[in-house]
C-alpha cells in the first residue's frame, strides 16, 4: 500500500517513455553485435594467416545476386509496415512475402556455394584457418537469417490466418528492426570476406 | 589534482618499459633459447652448441664489464610463464610466438625460479634455477658441456638398454643414435642439480627411483613407467650415471 | 496457512479450489516458486542460488588453502587441487556474482522505480532457468567430466581458459567442454536478463521519475547492463570458437595450424575486464542507497556519481590488456593499457570521495548494513591501490600472476562486492520477508568475517611480492611463503565462523525475526512505501515522484527535496 500517490498531485504534463519493445530489440541488437565483432576480428586477423591449404582468391566467387536479394529485402520490409500502418492488411502480406523469398532465397545461395566449396573446391571449417573463420563468420550471419526466417514466417502464418491487424505494426517493426541489422550485419561480412580479404 | 597523479605515474611507467623493452642488445651478449615444454625448460646456446634442461647457466655483469643475457622464449605446447623473482619480471612462452627477454644479475649464485602460467597438472612443478657464474666458472661449464667422452664398456649394456628401447624417441644423448626432443637431452644429465624440472636431488638413486615410476614424484608427468626388468634398470642407471 | 488474495487467484490458475478453508501442500508451494514470473520471486530465487553455490565456492576455497597450508603438503592430489581452484574461480564469478546481482536487481528495480514488475516477466523466468541450467551443466562435469571411459571429472583449465591448453590435444575428456557449455549457457541468461532490467529502467520509471530523479541503484544496474551487453558477447563469441576448435576441427585457437593463443587472451579479457566492473557496480548502487540512510543525509553528489559511473563503464572497456602486460605487447601497447588502467581509478575516486562526503557531518547509525558499507570503503581503497600498483607495468611485471594479484582481487570481490551485498542482504531482508535479521547476530558475522578477510587476504599480498605464483598446488619449503601460507588459511577459520553465524542468522530470523513493518529504517526510496513482504503487484496505486527522495518529501511535507533538487 501506497500513500505516495494520495498525497502528491500528479503533475499535467505528460509522461512519455521509450517503447518496450524497440528498446528491447536495440539491446539485442547491442549484445549481437558484440559477438559479431570478435568474429570480424577473427576473421580480420587471420587474413593471410592460413598455413596451406584454398586461398579466398582461389575459390570465393562474389555472390552479388544474393546480396542484391538479402539487402532488398530491407526495402521489401519497410514497405510491409508502411502498409500495414496504414491499415492495407493485403499489401502487408505481400510484401511481407516477398521478403521472406528474399531471404530465402539469400539463405538458398549460400547453401549452394558451401556446398560448392566444400564437394568441389576443397575447403572445409578444418582445412585452414580461412576455412575455420569463413565457415565460423559466414555461418553465424546465415544462422541470424534463419532465425529472422523463422519469426517473419511465424507471422506470415498469423497474416494468413488473418489475425494480424494494424495495431501490430509496432511489433511487426520491432521485428523488422531485427531484420535490418541482419541485413548491415551482411554489408560488413561482405565487406570483410569478399572485398577485404580476397 | 588525481589527474596529475596519473600522468606523473604515467610517465614514469612509460619510461622504464622503454628502458627495458628498447634495452639494446649487443653483439657480444649471451644468447639463450628456453622452449617452454609440459613441464620442464628446454635451454638451447646456439652459438655455443650447448643443449641442457632446467638449468640456466649465465655470467655475472659488472659496470666494468657488462654482460647481459638475452632470452628468447618459445613453447612447445601450451602457454607457460618465465620467472626468476629475483633476477627479473615474468614474460610468457607462447606457442607459436617469440617472446624476448633480458636478465642482468649482478651477484653470483642459485636463483630459484619456476613457471608462472598455469599449464596443466604440473604446472607446480616445473621449476627452474638460474646458475650465475664468474667468467671463469661460466668458461669451466661451458667446457664441460660441449665436450662429450663416449661411454665406456663398462657401461654397454645400459647404453644398449637406453638406445634400444622407447627412451631414445623422447630423449637425446649425443653421440647415440637417440635425438628426440620430447623430453629433456640427457647428454650432461648428471650434471645437473635435480631431476624433473626441481623435483627431486639428482644422484643414482633417485635417478633408479624417478625411471622405475615418474608419477610417484610428479602425478601426471608424461613421462611413462618404463616397466623395465630390475636388472635392466640397474644397467640404465649405471650408463646414465656417465653422462656427466 | 490462510490462502492470501494473491494465493487464492494463482489456486484458481493451478485449477485448484479457491476455497479460503483450503491450505496449501508444499507441492503447491514449490510449484508456485516454480512457475513464476514474478520479478520479486525470481530474485530471490537467484539469491538463493547464488548464496547456495557460495557456500560450494567456499568449501572449494577452504580445501584449497589447506592444502597450501604447508609446504610439500599431500591433502590434494595435483589434479584436482586444479579442478577445485578452476570451479572456485568459475563458480564465484558466473554461479555466485552474477546471480546475486541479477537477483538483485531483480527484486529492487522495479519496486524503486514505481513499477509493477520487469518489463518481459517471461523473459526474466527464461533468463533465471538458463542461467541455473548452465550452473548445474558445469557442476555436472563432477560426474561426465571423462565421459565413459573413467570416473567424471571437473574442469582444471583455470576460470580464464588459456589457449591451447583447452584444445583438444591438451584437454582430453569433455570436462572442457562442460566449462565452456555451462558458462555460455549462463551468458546468454546474463544477456535476456539486462536486456529485461534496461527496458525496466528506460520504460517503466513511475510518473516524475526522470532518468535523473531515479535511485543510484538503478543508474549503476542500467549502466551495469548495458556493460553486460557489450562485455558478455566477446566471451560467448569466443567460447563458441573453443567449442568449433574442439568439436568441428576449427583452427581458431589451433597454435600447431597457425592459430593464436594470444587471441583467446584478448577476447577473454575484453569480457573479462568489463565483467569484473560488472560485478562490482552493483556493489556500488548499495553502498550507495545504504550510506545516505545510515548517514541521515542524500547522496553527496548525485549528478557526478551518475556521471561517474558512465565515465567508469566507458573506460573500463579500454583496459583489458592490463591482464596481459606479460604477454609480450610492444612497449607502446604496454603503455597504452598502463594509462587507461590508471585513468578508470580517477573517477572511482571520486565515487569514495563522495561517499565519504555523504556521511561526513552526518549523524551515522552503524548498524549492521553500515558496518558493511563502512569496512567496504575502506578495503575498496585499498583495493584500488593495489590495482593502480599493477597498472604500473614493471611491477606488474613481477607481480602479475603471483598472489599479490591474487590478494588484490579478493579485496574487490570479497573486501568491496560480497561486504556490500552482506550490507544488502541485511539492509533489504526485512523489506522482502517483513522480518528484521538479528543485530546481534549480525554483529557476530560481520566481525568475525571482518577479521578472517584480513588475516587472509592482508597476508596474502606478500607471498606475491615474495615470488609465489598462482595455481600451483604446492610449495617448496624454505622460498619465504610457509608461515605466511598457513596464516592465510588460518583466516579462512574465521571466515568460515562469520559465515555460519549469517546462515544461522538468516535462518532463525525468517521465523524469529523482530517485525519490521513497511519503513525499518526511516529510508526515503520507494520500495519502503509498500508493506513488506510487498504484494505481488507492488504498489496499490500508480506512483508520481516530484524528487530523488519521495518519502523524504511525504514525511517532510514542509522541507521537501524537489525545493532544492
Amino acid at each position: 500500500m501506497s500513500t505516495v500517490a494520495t498525497t502528491l498531485t500528479p503533475e499535467s504534463a505528460d509522461w512519455s517513455q521509450p517503447s518496450k519493445g524497440r528498446t528491447a530489440m536495440i539491446c539485442l541488437i547491442i549484445a549481437e553485435s558484440a559477438i559479431f565483432s570478435i568474429f570480424v576480428v577473427a576473421y580480420l586477423y587471420y587474413i593471410g594467416k592460413s598455413a596451406s591449404g584454398p586461398t579466398p582468391r582461389q575459390v570465393l566467387d562474389l555472390p552479388i545476386l544474393s546480396s542484391i536479394c538479402l539487402l532488398s529485402s530491407s526495402a521489401t520490409i519497410t514497405f510491409a509496415i508502411r502498409a500495414l500502418i496504414s491499415g492495407d492488411t493485403g499489401r502487408f502480406g505481400f510484401w511481407w512475402l516477398a521478403t521472406i523469398v528474399l531471404g530465402g532465397y539469400f539463405l538458398f545461395e549460400t547453401g549452394r556455394e558451401w556446398h560448392d566449396l566444400i564437394y568441389n573446391k576443397g575447403l572445409t571449417i578444418q582445412t585452414n584457418l580461412f576455412g575455420t573463420t569463413f565457415y565460423s563468420l559466414v555461418g553465424l550471419h546465415a544462422f541470424h537469417v534463419l532465425v529472422g526466417l523463422l519469426a517473419l514466417l511465424i507471422v506470415m502464418g498469423f497474416t494468413f490466418a488473418g489475425a494480424v491487424k494494424r495495431e501490430h505494426a509496432e511489433r511487426c517493426e520491432v521485428l523488422a528492426l531485427y531484420w535490418h541489422f541482419v541485413d548491415v550485419v551482411w554489408i560488413i561480412v561482405f565487406t570483410v570476406v569478399y572485398i577485404i580479404g580476397l | 589534482m588525481p589527474l596529475l597523479i596519473v600522468l606523473v605515474l604515467a610517465l614514469a611507467t612509460a619510461r622504464v618499459i622503454h628502458e627495458i623493452q628498447d634495452a639494446p642488445h649487443p653483439p657480444a651478449a649471451l644468447d639463450v633459447q628456453v622452449i617452454g615444454h609440459q613441464w620442464w625448460w628446454e635451454i638451447r646456446y646456439p652459438k655455443l652448441g650447448i643443449v641442457t634442461a632446467n638449468e640456466l647457466h649465465v655470467l655475472v655483469s659488472d659496470a666494468r664489464k657488462r654482460a647481459p643475457t638475452f632470452l628468447e622464449l618459445r613453447s612447445a605446447d601450451v602457454v607457460h610463464s618465465f620467472w626468476v623473482p629475483r633476477l627479473a619480471g615474468k614474460t610468457q612462452l607462447v606457442p607459436n610466438r617469440v617472446n624476448r627477454m633480458w636478465i642482468e644479475p649482478t651477484r653470483t649464485g642459485v636463483f630459484f625460479g619456476q613457471c608462472a602460467d598455469y599449464c596443466g597438472t604440473e604446472h607446480a612443478k616445473m621449476l627452474l634455477r638460474v646458475y650465475v657464474h664468474t667468467s671463469e666458472e661460466f668458461e669451466r661449464w661451458v667446457s664441460e658441456q660441449k665436450s662429450f667422452a663416449a661411454s665406456g664398456p663398462a657401461v654397454a649394456a645400459g647404453r644398449l638398454v637406453y638406445e634400444r628401447t622407447a627412451c631414445i624417441n623422447c630423449h637425446a644423448v649425443k653421440g647415440t643414435v637417440g635425438d628426440g626432443r620430447f623430453g629433456p637431452d640427457l647428454t650432461h644429465l648428471m650434471s645437473r642439480e635435480t631431476l624433473g624440472s626441481g623435483v627431486l636431488t639428482n644422484s643414482p638413486e633417485n635417478l633408479h627411483a624417478w625411471i622405475k615410476s615418474p608419477n610417484r614424484f610428479k602425478p601426471g608427468v608424461l613421462m611413462p613407467a618404463m616397466n623395465l626388468s630390475a636388472s635392466e634398470l640397474d644397467q640404465l642407471v649405471a650408463y646414465l650415471a656417465t653422462l656427466k | 496457512m490462510n490462502t492470501s488474495p494473491t494465493q487464492s487467484s494463482i489456486a484458481g490458475v493451478m485449477g485448484l479450489p479457491e476455497d479460503a478453508a483450503r491450505t496449501w501442500t508444499v507441492f503447491d508451494h514449490l510449484h508456485q516458486w516454480v512457475v513464476t514470473v514474478d520479478h520479486k520471486k525470481l530474485g530471490l530465487m537467484y539469491i538463493m542460488y547464488g548464496l547456495l553455490f557460495f557456500v560450494v565456492a567456499g568449501i572449494e576455497a577452504s580445501l584449497i588453502r589447506i592444502q597450501l597450508a604447508v609446504p610439500n603438503n599431500h591433502f590434494l592430489p595435483p589434479r584436482l587441487f586444479n579442478e577445485l581452484f578452476t570451479m572456485h574461480g568459475t563458480t564465484m564469478v558466473f554461479l555466485v556474482g552474477m546471480p546475486l546481482i541479477f537477483g538483485f536487481a531483480n527484486y529492487l528495480v522495479p519496486l524503486m522505480i514505481g513499477a509493477r514488475d520487469l518489463a518481459f516477466p517471461r523473459l526474466n523466468a527464461f533468463g533465471f532457468w538458463l542461467s541455473v541450467f548452465g550452473g548445474l551443466l558445469l557442476y555436472f562435469s563432477l560426474v561426465g567430466g571423462m565421459g565413459m571411459t573413467g570416473a567424471g571429472s571437473m574442469p582444471d583449465i583455470g576460470w580464464f581458459a588459456y589457449a591451447p591448453l583447452t584444445s583438444p590435444a591438451f584437454s582430453r575428456g569433455h570436462s572442457t567442454d562442460y566449462w565452456t557449455i555451462g558458462v555460455l549457457v549462463g551468458g546468454l541468461g546474463s544477456i535476456a536478463t539486462a536486456v529485461n532490467i534496461i527496458t525496466t529502467i528506460l520504460c517503466l520509471r513511475c510518473k516524475g521519475m526522470t532518468l535523473m530523479k531515479m535511485p543510484l541503484l538503478a543508474w549503476l544496474n542500467l549502466v551495469m547492463c548495458g556493460m553486460v551487453l557489450i562485455a558478455i558477447g566477446p566471451l560467448t563469441a569466443a567460447q563458441i570458437m573453443l567449442l568449433f576448435d574442439r568439436f568441428l576441427g576449427a583452427h581458431f585457437f589451433d597454435t600447431q595450424a597457425g592459430g593464436s593463443a594470444v587471441l583467446w587472451q584478448h577476447f577473454f579479457w575484453i569480457f573479462g575486464h568489463p565483467e569484473v566492473y560488472v560485478l562490482i557496480l552493483p556493489g556500488f548502487a548499495f553502498a550507495s542507497e545504504i550510506i545516505p540512510v545510515f548517514s541521515r543525509k542524500a547522496i553527496f553528489g548525485y549528478p557526478v556519481m551518475v556521471g561517474a559511473t558512465v565515465a567508469i563503464a566507458f573506460v573500463s572497456l579500454g583496459v583489458w590488456a592490463h591482464h596481459m602486460f606479460t604477454v609480450g605487447m610492444t612497449p607502446i601497447g604496454n603503455t597504452f593499457f598502463a594509462i587507461s588502467t590508471m585513468l578508470v581509478g580517477v573517477p572511482t575516486g571520486i565515487k569514495i570521495f563522495n561517499w565519504i562526503g555523504t556521511m561526513w557531518g552526518g549523524k551515522i547509525r552503524f548498524d549492521t548494513p553500515m558496518l558493511f558499507c563502512v569496512a567496504f570503503l575502506v578495503q575498496f581503497l585499498i583495493a584500488g591501490l593495489t590495482g593502480v600498483m599493477l597498472s604500473v607495468v614493471p611491477f606488474d611485471w613481477q607481480l602479475n600472476s603471483s598472489y599479490f594479484v591474487v590478494a588484490h582481487f579478493h579485496f574487490v570481490l570479497v573486501g568491496a562486492l560480497l561486504f556490500t551485498i552482506f550490507g544488502a542482504i541485511y539492509y533489504w531482508f526485512p523489506k522482502a520477508t517483513g522480518r528484521l535479521l538479528s543485530e546481534r547476530l549480525g554483529k557476530w558475522h560481520f566481525w568475525l568475517f571482518l577479521i578472517g578477510f584480513h588475516v587472509t587476504f592482508d597476508t596474502m599480498h606478500i607471498p606475491g611480492m615474495l615470488g609465489m605464483p598462482r595455481r600451483i598446488y604446492t610449495y617448496e619449503a624454505g622460498r619465504g611463503w610457509d608461515a605466511l601460507n598457513m596464516i592465510c588459511t588460518v583466516g579462512v577459520g574465521f571466515q568460515a565462523l562469520g559465515i555460519l553465524f549469517f546462515v544461522g542468522n538468516v535462518l532463525w530470523s525468517l521465523f524469529k525475526g523482530k517485525r519490521a513493518g513497511n519503513d525499518p529504517w526511516d529510508a526515503w526510496t520507494l520500495e519502503w512505501s509498500t508493506t513488506s513482504p510487498p504484494p505481488e503487484y507492488n504498489f496499490a496505486e500508480p506512483l508520481v515522484v516530484k524528487s530523488r527522495r519521495p518519502l523524504w518529501d511525504i514525511k517532510h511535507p514542509t522541507d521537501p527535496d524537489w525545493k532544492f533538487e
